[in-house]
């Protein structure tokens, strides 16, 4: 059903966890449809330094996290607001067409992320 | 890697008695049971002697019980059977809000079809209330439908209650006993049942068979017309391995029942306490003791989703089965837990493990063992186990 990569994925997470003073947190879903993702980042200047997650969720919703932390890890906010979920499911090499509505947020969760951190910033100035 | 299979409510082994049996039907005696000829006489005579096997395994006569391709099959003929003999004498029909998709489903094509449908609610615990169905009933109800235990949680249903209620008021009695089967006694007679619907794939029997008994004198219309085979209840030529497999099946299941029953429902205890003594934030789902099917054990693990769990478990060669969203194929959890109240958070965390015959002491020791390794690592990933936990210490 899922790719060896989803599954590596989703056995070896890659940044779990959250950081503390995060200056951009943003988070998508809810418990009652089964998933929710977190994303944490920590940008200096125009760069997101390090990148963290936590989710509550399927196997595609972890491994699609996974995923997103991995890919804009080290990439400036302009091209991490470029990353769609299609994208983020394509680097997975694919998720089954069910999961590709309900489970594959996790670029959402990144956006909100980036717009919390511009929404703080804005209110630093 | 260790291998556990913990879900033989979803399907069973073939004991290997059985297989072999089978075996001598397909390429030795595999007559078609309407011959004339010695083949199809020794086919017609395995056919009759499995009809009796399965028979006696629910109090039956031979001659009331239908071979079907399965429970599925044999839900369908039971519900649209019976709508069709009785349209003109009503069009109201009583089902539960937890039954199989079989037979809700089939209920719900009937109301889009100008029948009158009531889904009769459950308790926390998923048993259904003698008096509710009670309530349900009206002077055009032709049929009450509902499961014996259930699949999902174990729970097992009035059914001599509601049967004695259904008789005194004249209507047709449906059980769906393909979860309960082999596990639990049952008997049509005793239980005022009309119908009841039974499949050989849970009880170590081969897929594709399964029967609906038909008490003697109750009217059910043909859903496959064509050479009138089982007594024009259900043409086309008979499934003679697999009915013969079914057969042995049952007479197995008949002695083996009293004692896999006391077994399992240790193992069953022993994994039940376990997961509550090594896990916090659990929730049994269903009831306890007698009230349950003595091999099924269903727990929600709170601020885990079901489908990461089944992962984790497999990767550790531990079989089991969820009823969250993701496993149920829509986007809603289990229709069960939520008949049975369950918030919609708690039921995406629930996990199902069916027990069965080869199941030891060790493979429950292995469970317990690895389960809790597994909620660790999915709860320290969970924003929500954080929350609980912050919200715990601040009290």
């Amino acid at each position: 059903m899922y790719t060896e990569k989803v599954m590596d994925h989703f056995t070896n997470p890659r940044n779990v966890g959250e950081i503390e003073n995060a200056n951009g947190v943003g988070e998508v879903g809810n418990a009652k449809c089964g998933d929710i993702m977190r994303i944490y980042l920590d940008v200096e200047g125009d760069v997101i330094k390090d990148v963290k997650f936590k989710t509550f969720g399927c196997g595609a919703a972890v491994a699609t996290s996974s995923m997103v932390t991995e890919m804009v890890k080290g990439k400036t906010l302009d091209e991490a607001l470029e990353i769609s979920n299609a994208a983020v499911a394509e680097a997975l090499g694919g998720l089954p067409p069910a999961k590709m509505h309900c489970s594959n947020l996790a670029a959402d969760a990144l956006h909100a992320a980036i717009k919390d951190y511009h929404e703080k910033q804005e209110k630093k100035e | 890697m260790r291998r556990v299979y913990l879900d033989h409510s979803a399907t069973t082994p073939v004991d290997p008695e059985v297989a072999a049996l089978m075996m001598t039907y397909y390429t030795e005696k595999y007559g078609n049971p309407s011959s004339v000829h010695s083949f199809g006489r020794e086919a017609k005579q395995a056919l009759e002697e499995a009809r009796r096997q399965v028979a006696e395994l629910i109090g039956a006569e031979p001659s009331e019980v239908t071979f079907t391709s399965g429970g599925t099959e044999a839900d369908n003929l039971a519900i649209l059977g019976t709508a069709e003999a009785l349209s003109k004498k009503g069009k109201h029909i009583i089902t539960t809000a937890v039954e199989h998709h079989a037979v809700l489903e089939t209920c719900e094509y009937l109301e889009k079809n100008g029948f009158d449908l009531t889904i009769v609610p459950v308790d926390e615990e998923g048993i259904v209330s003698v008096e509710s169905v009670k309530k349900a009933i009206r002077p055009d109800t032709i049929l009450i439908t509902m499961m014996h235990a259930n699949n999902e949680v174990g729970a097992i249903q009035p059914v001599a209650e509601i049967g004695k209620l259904a008789k005194e008021h004249g209507i047709v009695f449906h059980v769906d006993a393909v979860q309960s089967l082999g596990k639990i006694p049952i008997d049509v007679k005793t239980m005022a049942i009309d119908l009841l619907t039974i499949s050989s794939h849970k009880i170590y029997g081969p897929k594709g068979v399964g029967a609906l008994y038909i008490r003697k004198g109750v009217r059910v219309a043909p859903r496959i017309y064509g050479g009138g085979q089982e007594k024009k209840r259900r043409s086309g030529t008979e499934n003679t391995p697999g009915i013969i497999g079914f057969g042995k099946a049952c007479e197995l299941a008949g002695q083996r029942m009293a004692e896999d029953a006391q077994r399992l429902s240790k193992l069953r205890d022993k994994l039940m306490n376990g997961i509550i003594e090594k896990i916090d934030y659990v929730k049994i789902n269903g009831p306890l003791g007698d009230k349950r099917l003595p091999n099924n054990v269903n727990v929600s693990i709170q601020f885990v989703e079901g489908e990461s769990l089944l992962l984790s478990l497999d990767m550790l060669g531990i079989a089991a089965s969820s009823g969250s969203a993701c496993t149920s194929g829509s986007l809603d959890p289990s229709h069960v837990l939520l008949a049975m109240g369950l918030v919609h958070e708690i039921a995406h965390g629930s996990l199902r493990f069916t027990l069965g015959h080869q199941n030891t002491e060790e493979d429950i020791d292995y469970v317990l063992e690895q389960l809790p390794k597994i909620v660790d690592r999915l709860r320290m990933m969970s924003p929500l186990y954080d929350q609980a936990v912050h919200a715990k210490q601040a009290q």
